[in-house]
């Protein structure tokens, strides 16, 4: 035995070929189809070796090894504590392994000390004599290499209680960051394929089109459309031929929970996908992974070949006589390509522009055929519902949304990072309590939620408890999950403008409102930005907004005036100050400010003048110098090098 | 067939299962515009130009691609279909140069044809506009892209019918064109001048480069012919300014009508002044000369004996 995934002795009857129902059951508790002792050690022994039990002398690290982590110098950190371990004499003792993603990539590179869930953040190679020394061998904590709630200043030992972790739910996550995604025995060894295996020992396609149904879940990638619905049509549509398309062409800015996902529990998509395929009647299926995500189409690579190579994906799967097969198809950089239309396009090696819908892709998807199209976040949810039940999972949120969701905190706030939450929370626990607050101690302002097709809200709505719903109705949309945190120093108009300018150059240029409709929506922004905002903008930006969401084509077109039109409803007055006013109060809209300084705070130290590369600056040294606004080309260095804030901004 | 009822603008219709709404407004003669939309072609659902609200809908659907259902309530000419026509309208010119008095489109352009409907003198928005140089290159057809409304017929005609695939969209967003490989003048590319893509345009995006400056739609006739150059019998409009032959139109962008360079240039001929009419017999000298009809063909005494028949 290589692996937790191979046979105990020659006893066992289970092949590729024709594979034992049990064979996954038997992999955690087995076996079953022969009395061995020898065998069931053999394999207790392989399981407590993945996850060490609390008590045993022995120690497992965990380093991230995810995009973020990996970035910030985690592979270097790994490659030292291998090192350094070999050098004490521990490499018997502590095994390491490198996972995926634990969603707080702000910290990285991130490194837990497993059964005692020690959490070390931040940790850098020159760190890791001193942990192997002190701790390792020691037993004594690294006090400095703690995490430090930004909330208290206090040091907290165990990751669990961590702020950012203790306010979390993590059930799609709960093996990111813990596992090492190239393995499918650490994935098996915490539960995985137990679902598959439900599924295939005795449900009928219907049972678990109901069964997902009964759970609640909805779509995580944007439309929040109820999965077991879309699972049922795609079962009911006719024809010989049926896909399964995983989309993972994760684009909104600040996004990355399909990527997390993928790098760190890639078989969670995996028979997420293949439960769905038996439920639906498809034999095949393509995981749409953009290229910009290399590591993620690695890790999937991966677990493709060894779910093949243990006769997890092929054919007679757990000897069901159920075949499936898995291909990943890596996209080429269009953000349009999220659109589930527009992928089946570009799949099929044709531009990728959205078809119109109906014939929704449920009864002609992929060549023609009906192909049922979830994101990563869903698929990865759906072994959750088999292995724990319909009913734990609709006990999860609230009316209409069940479950948990991945949100992805950016922007303002101190602890930037993945957090899953259940549906239901309120926008200020997230913020406030698993974010930790906005940095700097500033006033925050609003949330962007949803990325560029969806909207913000204002502190007022900060209490809203969160769903599919209660963001739709006000304004915004659950999107895949992108939260963006604003503070009093984010300009509402300039927010609009970012948000318009990414949907209008991604725009696929198919249908006029959309592809015309943008740019013009876009160039009154810029000019409002710009000080040339006239009277009758802002009805300009509502009437286009409203007929682009109104006549567009596809998802992208229909929402993408929506930061424009959700800042209008809660911001009005900053689009009425920079038209009016012609001012900008977050001091964001450069053509707005003007520069000046403050004769009595200026000592005369002319490093303003020097830094200055417009030559605006004039003055004789200790007396207050003058800017001369038109020159001033309004780039800042002079209030960067003021040591007294006497250069002012206005 | 399995027929579906269903209610547009108060009125009821009957048409089969799988119509479009499009189709059924059609055969109770309301008008919708279409810029993307040929009956020939497959469907986009591109220019959204169709757009009807549809009782129930979220949004507004576009007629040329929403299957009708039964009991569905249409209304094609709301208020906010309108808004939604106009808005479209207002984008396109805001991106279109409006030298309608010179443009030989005129008189032919859908653009114009619905601007005037809907009341849409220009645009209301000032921005950026497309300058592209004119594309000369092609010694059959001129392209104008900054006319260019990119509906994809062109496109489409050239990839569905003819199956050559010479163009296709580039680029994304505002930049949006249709364009030949890598952004190759349209002489450089695998056209074979098929004249399709001339035909479907709505707009005067393309034009025929033989027809240039002859004469605008409302001044010329059309006479529908078939072709007698091979045994294909392509069908086209022989198009004549004042009895003179100005050039070849296909008549619409449909498989059995490719329109072959022989089909549409070999007319040149009518105008040849080489070219014979009556014809000529030699004479006893081995000299021609003009001949009758009856007599070049042998029937000068059936001719006679007919027109004695008829005194």
């Amino acid at each position: 035995m290589k692996s937790l995934m191979d046979k105990c002795c020659d006893k066992c009857q289970s092949t590729v070929e024709n594979q034992c129902q049990g064979y996954i059951k038997c992999r955690l508790e087995g076996p079953f189809c022969h009395q061995d002792e020898g065998c069931k050690e053999k394999r207790a022994a392989f399981l407590a070796g993945i996850n060490i039990p609390a008590g045993s002398d022995k120690k497992k690290i965990l380093i991230c090894a995810g995009t973020g982590c990996i970035s910030s110098g985690s592979l270097k950190v790994s490659d030292k504590l291998v090192e350094e371990l070999e050098k004490a004499g521990l490499t018997g003792q502590v095994k390491v392994t490198t996972t995926g993603c634990h969603g707080f990539c702000e910290q990285g590179p991130i490194f837990i000390v497993e059964p005692q869930h020690v959490f070390y953040t931040r940790v850098q190679p020159e760190d890791v004599a001193e942990i192997v020394e002190s701790h390792l061998k020691n037993g004594q904590v690294v006090e400095r290499l703690l995490f430090h709630e930004p909330s208290t200043g206090q040091t907290v030992l165990e990751y669990n209680n961590v702020n950012f972790y203790a306010r979390q739910q993590r059930e799609v996550l709960h093996n990111c960051g813990h596992i090492d995604a190239d393995s499918i025995d650490e994935y098996v060894a915490n539960g995985g394929y137990l679902g598959l295996t439900k599924v295939l020992s005795g449900m009928s396609p219907t049972d678990v089109v109901e069964e997902v149904k009964k759970s609640g879940l909805r779509g995580r990638g944007g439309g929040g459309f109820p999965s077991g619905l879309k699972w049922q049509f795609t079962q009911q549509a006719a024809g010989d031929k049926k896909y399964v398309v995983c989309n993972a062409d994760e684009g909104d800015p600040g996004a990355f929970m399909d990527r997390s996902v993928l790098e760190g529990d890639p078989h969670s998509v995996i028979e997420g996908m293949l439960i769905c395929g038996y439920a639906i009647g498809a034999d095949e299926g393509y995981v749409y992974v953009r290229a910009e995500y290399p590591l993620a189409i690695k890790r999937l690579t991966t677990a493709i070949e060894k779910a093949e190579q243990y006769g997890l994906l092929g054919k007679n799967i757990l000897g069901s006589g159920f075949s499936f097969k898995l291909k990943i198809k890596a996209g080429a950089g269009a953000f349009v390509c999220g659109e589930e239309t527009a992928l089946l396009n570009s799949i099929e090696g044709l531009r990728g522009m959205p078809r119109p819908r109906p014939p929704f892709p449920a009864v002609k998807g992929l060549w023609e055929k009906p192909t049922n199209i979830n994101n990563v976040e869903t698929f990865a949810n759906v072994p959750l519902i088999f292995r724990k039940g319909a009913d734990w999972y609709a006990g999860i949120g609230t009316e209409k949304s069940k479950g948990t969701k991945v949100f992805a905190l950016t922007g303002k706030v101190n602890n930037t990072g993945l957090a899953e939450v259940p549906m239901g929370i309120t926008m200020r626990e997230i913020i406030f309590e698993i974010g930790g607050g906005i940095q700097g101690g500033k006033k925050f302002k609003a949330v962007q939620i949803g990325g560029p097709s969806g909207g913000c809200l204002p502190e007022n709505l900060l209490d809203l408890p969160i769903d599919y719903d209660s963001l739709t109705q006000a304004g915004a949309m659950m999107g895949s999950g992108g939260l963006v945190i604003m503070d009093e120093t984010t300009c509402m108009v300039d927010l609009a403008r970012f948000f318009l300018n990414f949907t209008q150059k991604e725009s696929c240029g198919k249908c006029i409102p959309c592809r015309e409709g943008t740019k013009r929506m876009l160039e009154i922004l810029e000019r409002i930005c710009d000080g040339q905002g006239r009277q009758g903008d802002i009805e300009t930006l509502e009437r286009l907004g409203n007929t682009i969401k109104s006549a567009s084509l596809c998802g992208l077109g229909q929402t993408a005036p929506n930061p424009v039109l959700a800042t209008l409803r809660y911001f009005r007055s900053e689009y009425e100050d920079h038209i009016n006013e012609k001012k900008c109060i977050a001091g964001v809209c450069s053509a707005l400010l003007t520069y000046f300084i403050d004769e009595e705070l200026c000592k005369g130290c002319s490093k303003c003048a020097k830094v200055c590369p417009a030559g605006a600056i004039t003055g004789v040294v200790k007396e207050p110098y003058k800017i001369d606004t038109d020159k001033c080309i309004k780039c800042g260095a002079c209030i960067d090098s003021c040591k007294f804030g006497a250069v002012k901004r206005g | 067939m399995s027929m579906v009822t269903l209610t547009i603008n108060g009125q009821k219709v009957t048409v089969p299962e799988g119509s479009t709404v499009l189709e059924a407004a059609e055969k109770l003669g309301i008008s919708i515009p279409t810029f993307c939309h040929d009956p020939n072609l497959t469907k986009p659902g591109a220019c959204r130009i169709c757009v009807v609200e549809v009782q129930g809908a979220r949004n507004l659907p576009a007629s040329c691609v929403t299957p009708v259902t039964g009991g569905m309530v249409v209304e094609t000419h709301s208020a906010a279909v309108l808004e939604a026509r106009r808005t479209i309208l207002d984008l396109i010119l805001a991106n279109h140069p409006l030298d309608c008095l010179t443009c030989e489109k005129s008189g032919a352009c859908k653009l114009q044809e619905y601007a005037y409907e809907y009341g849409v003198a220009g645009t209301t928005f000032d921005g950026e506009r497309h300058d592209y140089p004119l594309d000369d290159s092609n010694p059959y057809i001129v392209r104008d892209m900054n006319k260019c409304i990119l509906c994809g017929k062109c496109v489409r005609a050239c990839t569905e019918i003819k199956g050559q695939h010479a163009v296709d969209f580039a680029r994304r967003g505002f930049e949006t064109k249709v364009s030949a490989p890598l952004d190759n003048p349209l002489g450089e590319s695998e056209c074979v001048f098929c004249n399709n893509c001339v035909t479907v345009c709505p707009v005067g995006a393309l034009s025929d480069k033989q027809l240039l400056g002859k004469g605008r739609a409302f001044e010329v006739e059309k006479e529908p012919v078939t072709c007698t150059f091979c045994d294909a019998g392509c069908e086209f409009d022989v198009v004549k300014r004042k009895g003179k032959v100005l050039g070849v139109a296909a008549k619409a962008a449909a498989v059995g009508r490719p329109l072959c360079l022989k089909g549409r240039l070999g007319l040149d001929f009518i105008h040849n002044p080489g070219r014979v009419n009556p014809p000529l017999m030699k004479d006893d000298n081995g000299q021609w000369v003009e001949t009758p009809w009856e007599a070049a063909l042998g029937l000068s005494e059936v001719v006679a004996k007919l027109a004695r028949l008829k005194d």
